[in-house]
């Protein structure tokens, strides 16, 4: 059998040694309860070459061959093979919760590299170790939100990731709190602010915005968001860290608490996680924040080392008045987050966010060139923008998809009226010769 | 070591990028009000000065493959290659999530539907229920989602005045924290002398307003509850639900289903039982087993086997609770479960459960005439030492777990449960031979005797670390919690 350490004989050497005559008197004495089912259904093991063999066909039946221009949230950006030799340390992946700072000053000092990493790509001032995703982080940052100001209104922006939207109804349909939409038309790809504005009062824990928006868009916030905060209400910003290298930051904004999905930081794609959820906020709001904190510290002989801190707002310890129920969270996903920034670097990832935009702008113009091909809305934008199609965009997806593309994705999924609109997503991975030959495919598949 | 921001030098890097093969962009394409006012201060070091950084910060970590590390209620078995290996196949990592949302795209999809499939097939069959999701992205999040089902189960018959939630005296602090996240108010029932579930108390509590029970099956003092049968059957005859927690299914895998004790819904946590990696405090997942009647309630997506032997997602679960992830859970971690589950098999997880039971036991056995136990009670797969004896030398479990730490064994869990003064949680799983359950005994002999003679040898560690004790308490008062 794999994995078990003991030959029989010392089996027997150790039944012996607590007074039993085999197994079944031991589970007797623990008064465990008999097998309560023979197992029929689960297959025999199987060795290791046979997995390997059994799971590299499974690989096999995956398309990975597409062109991808798929984003939404979740990007494919190229990842330094030195992350996954790092990541891949036993010490790192093979420890657990950092509960022994003497024995976890390797995955202390990290988290604390990577607190300090996000917060100066944000312009924040504190992080936490890491929520599960994006979405999940944005529930938090609300949940937060009304613990701070003691209010259950809550204003969404339009523009805010409608994955995002649908988890944040799922774990607050359970919440005491009233969620305010903000809906613009459908040839738009702005997020509202007047209206978001509008529809904040004085009972409004907080105001979610996303930037760049789900459309793509880049909209300065910075005097709604000085509006906002005028009622006592929190701004809450969720966002892409790859455009944060060359976009004014949430911070210099005004925002609150910022929040994103890490998976762009040096995460592959992997059909849909693990991915990596961040929270920033300022010093004034840090002990509310959900979530593992790493601060620094000194020892008894006045070294500097790393700890878990501010325990006192978690479940362990606070137990059902916890800021949250998360304890394993995504910690070898903020350590690729943090290897991926070091490895690219200062100006690395500013070239980076140079190269999407580029490449973007590129592939824009050689879309709507194509007759009957228009985009959807003007904002400044950053890799991702919107385009109206001349027919049934999912029907267009399906036939680009044959021709090797993933052409981006079709709104009509999420926005019923949008259904001749796509919106197509651009990295650093695309070259020109991808992108022409999207743009050639594009064309047969609308008008031959 | 100094912080990686302290390394390197202006203008180093470590990564070359291709060049940029179509027309730059102008510079105002941006307006100036929207770009940043300077570049963010990340490192400025070579793929050397990364790699070396991060490798020597590996090092400082004790992790599973160097050491012992018999942390209660973590089951921190060994983590087989294999799974690394297989998961980081091409095939699963570069697939977009949103391709099989595209038109005809669960075909392009297959080989992942197959592996998620089997994955809650195996599991399912494993736990004794009707179906798992796979969304939840860790054990904490399994028990909100199961949870949550229980409040729409509970909606859905329009006996929505269930509220409250119960929940042992010594569980883990994610069941009251998970109550509370879900909706509910959560009430602590008390444990009886044996350190059961007290069924009198428990009596008491029921009523009309309680929607559930969460109970961890065996419990968090590594007992299997004499009356788990018993307390589902009374939960059930008041119209609440039972949940079940299974952070310690290692004690019974392959041998007891927790479906078949009763339970309507459980979570495992597959960084435990399952042998995917801790990551240093995630990423895990914690999938949720339900019975018939909860099926309804699943999260979304859900994976659809048809009759022509494919595989393709469905939405169209009108009383779903929704979305609890992103889009089909933590995939990769998954996968290694998947690997785990096919090499062990029908005979592997008995084989698993039996002897993660007999390593705990003997260990109990070596130490119980040096360290207190407030139950005497044969264990499941952990045990719970009290250093209450120690204490009165002025020597604290804390200290008894950096005396450990200073010969090479990870520490134990400590002060948990919270109903053992000077809790020892120590669970040595069954990946851990004789010979090394044999000198963490030695070692923990020896710790015993020297707080007879010289306790403060014992709260002098640890000496050998890379650093001392360290002073929480000012960390906690003045955080220092970035470097900026």
């Amino acid at each position: 059998m794999p994995f078990i350490a003991n030959t029989e004989a010392e089996r027997q050497e150790m039944l012996a040694a607590i007074g039993c005559s085999d197994l079944e008197q031991l589970w007797e004495k623990a008064a465990a309860p008999k097998p309560t089912s023979d197992f029929a259904t689960l297959p025999e093991g199987r060795s290791e070459l046979e997995v390997a063999r059994h799971l590299t066909h499974l690989a096999g039946k995956n398309a990975t061959d597409l062109v991808c221009f798929l984003g939404m949230g979740y990007y494919d950006h190229f990842i330094p093979a030195a992350v996954g030799e790092i990541i891949g340390r036993p010490g790192f992946y093979t420890a657990y919760t950092p509960y022994q700072a003497e024995a976890s000053q390797g995955t202390l000092q990290a988290i604390f590299e990577w607190q300090s990493a996000i917060c100066r790509l944000t312009g924040m001032s504190v992080a936490n170790a890491s929520m599960y995703d994006g979405g999940t982080a944005v529930f938090e940052a609300m949940a937060m939100a009304m613990r701070v100001t003691r209010r259950r209104h809550v204003v969404v922006a339009a523009g805010l990731s409608p994955i995002f939207r649908n988890i944040l109804k799922c774990y607050s349909d359970s919440q005491d709190c009233e969620i305010t939409d903000i809906v613009l038309g459908d040839d738009d790809d702005r997020s509202g602010q007047e209206k978001v504005l509008a529809a904040v009062t004085d009972k409004t824990a907080c105001a979610i915005v996303q930037y760049p928006n789900a459309f793509g868009a880049v909209e300065d916030w910075t005097k709604t968001i000085a509006a906002v905060k005028e009622a006592g209400t929190l701004a809450v910003c969720a966002t892409y860290p790859t455009a944060l290298a060359v976009l004014k930051t949430p911070g210099d904004m005004g925002f609150d608490i910022v929040v994103g999905e890490g998976q762009p930081l040096g995460m592959p794609l992997s059909f849909g996680g693990p991915y990596l959820g961040f929270m920033c906020t300022d010093m004034k709001l840090m002990r509310r924040m959900p979530g593992r904190i790493v601060g620094q510290a000194q020892d008894s002989s006045g070294r500097t080392g790393y700890v878990l801190t501010m325990q006192a707002r978690e479940q362990h310890i606070r137990r059902s008045g916890a800021m949250s129920n998360i304890c394993s969270n995504e910690n070898l996903c903020a350590l690729t987050a943090l290897v991926y920034m070091t490895l690219l670097g200062r100006q690395g990832l500013v070239e980076v966010a140079e190269l999407c935009m580029d490449k973007a702008r590129y592939a824009l113009a050689k879309l709507t060139s194509i007759k009957g091909v228009r985009r959807i809305g003007s904002q400044p934008f950053f890799n991702e923008f919107v385009l109206e199609l001349p027919k049934d965009a999912d029907e267009v997806a399906g036939r680009l998809v044959e021709k090797g593309y993933a052409a981006g994705f079709p709104l009509g999924r999420y926005y019923p009226a949008r259904k001749n609109q796509i919106l197509v997503s651009v990295t650093e991975k695309r070259t020109q010769e991808e992108i022409n030959g999207f743009a050639n495919a594009m064309e047969a598949v609308l008008w031959s | 070591m100094e912080l990686i921001f302290k390394l390197g030098a202006p203008g180093r890097r470590g990564v070359t990028l291709p060049k940029c093969d179509v027309p730059r962009h102008s510079d105002n394409d941006l307006p100036a009000t929207l770009r940043r006012s300077a570049p963010a201060g990340l490192p400025e070091v070579s793929e050397l000065e990364a790699v070396r950084h991060f490798t020597l910060l590996s090092r400082q970590n004790m992790g599973v493959d160097t050491h012992f590390y018999p942390l209660g209620s973590c089951t921190m078995k060994y983590n087989p290659k294999i799974n690394e290996r297989l998961s980081a196949l091409p095939g699963f990592t570069d697939q977009h999530p949103l391709l099989p949302q595209l038109p005809e795209g669960g075909a392009l999809c297959q080989g992942s539907l197959e592996a998620l499939y089997e994955t809650e097939r195996l599991l399912s069959d494993l736990m004794g229920f009707a179906a798992t999701t796979l969304q939840p992205m860790a054990g904490a999040n399994g028990e909100l989602t199961a949870i949550t089902m229980f409040a729409a189960y509970h909606k859905s018959r329009g006996d929505e005045r269930r509220r409250i939630m119960l929940v042992p005296d010594a569980a883990h602090g994610t069941n009251p924290a998970s109550a509370a996240m879900a909706g509910f108010e959560s009430r602590d029932i008390p444990s009886n002398p044996e350190g059961d579930v007290d069924l009198e108390g428990l009596q008491a509590m029921l009523g009309p307003e309680v929607a559930g029970i969460m109970l961890t099956c065996p419990n968090t003092l590594g007992f299997f509850d004499h009356n788990v049968v018993k307390v589902i059957e009374m939960v059930h005859q008041a119209g609440a639900l039972a949940y079940c927690d299974g952070a310690n299914f290692n004690a019974i895998v392959g041998r007891v289903r927790p479906g078949d004790l009763g339970f309507d819904a459980m979570h495992v946590n597959v960084h435990k039982t399952f042998s995917t990696p801790h990551g240093g405090g995630g990423p895990g997942a914690g999938p949720v087993g339900v019975c018939e009647r909860l099926v309804p309630f699943l999260p979304k997506s859900r994976i659809v086997k048809d009759a022509d032997g494919t595989y393709r997602l469905e939405y169209n679960y009108p009383q779903s609770i929704g979305y609890i992830a992103p889009f089909y859970g933590n995939f990769s971690v998954l996968l290694r479960t998947y690997v785990y589950l096919l090499m062990c098999g029908r005979e592997g997880f008995r084989r698993i459960s039996e002897n993660a039971v007999l390593n705990a036991n003997y260990l109990r056995e070596r130490l119980a005439p040096y360290y207190e136990q407030k139950y005497q009670r044969s264990c499941m797969h952990e045990c719970v030492l009290s250093a209450s004896r120690q204490s009165a030398k002025g020597v604290r479990a804390l200290d008894i777990a950096k005396a450990l730490l200073d010969v090479g064994f990870h520490a134990p869990t400590i002060y948990f449960p919270l109903i053992v003064p000077e809790a020892m949680m120590i669970e040595p799983t069954e990946t851990e031979s004789k010979a090394t359950i044999d000198a963490f005994c030695e070692v923990m002999i020896a710790i015993a005797k020297a707080v007879e003679t010289d306790p403060d040898s014992v709260k002098r560690s640890p000496q050998t670390m890379p650093i001392g004790r360290m002073d929480e308490v000012a960390a906690a008062r003045n955080p220092v919690l970035a470097s900026l």
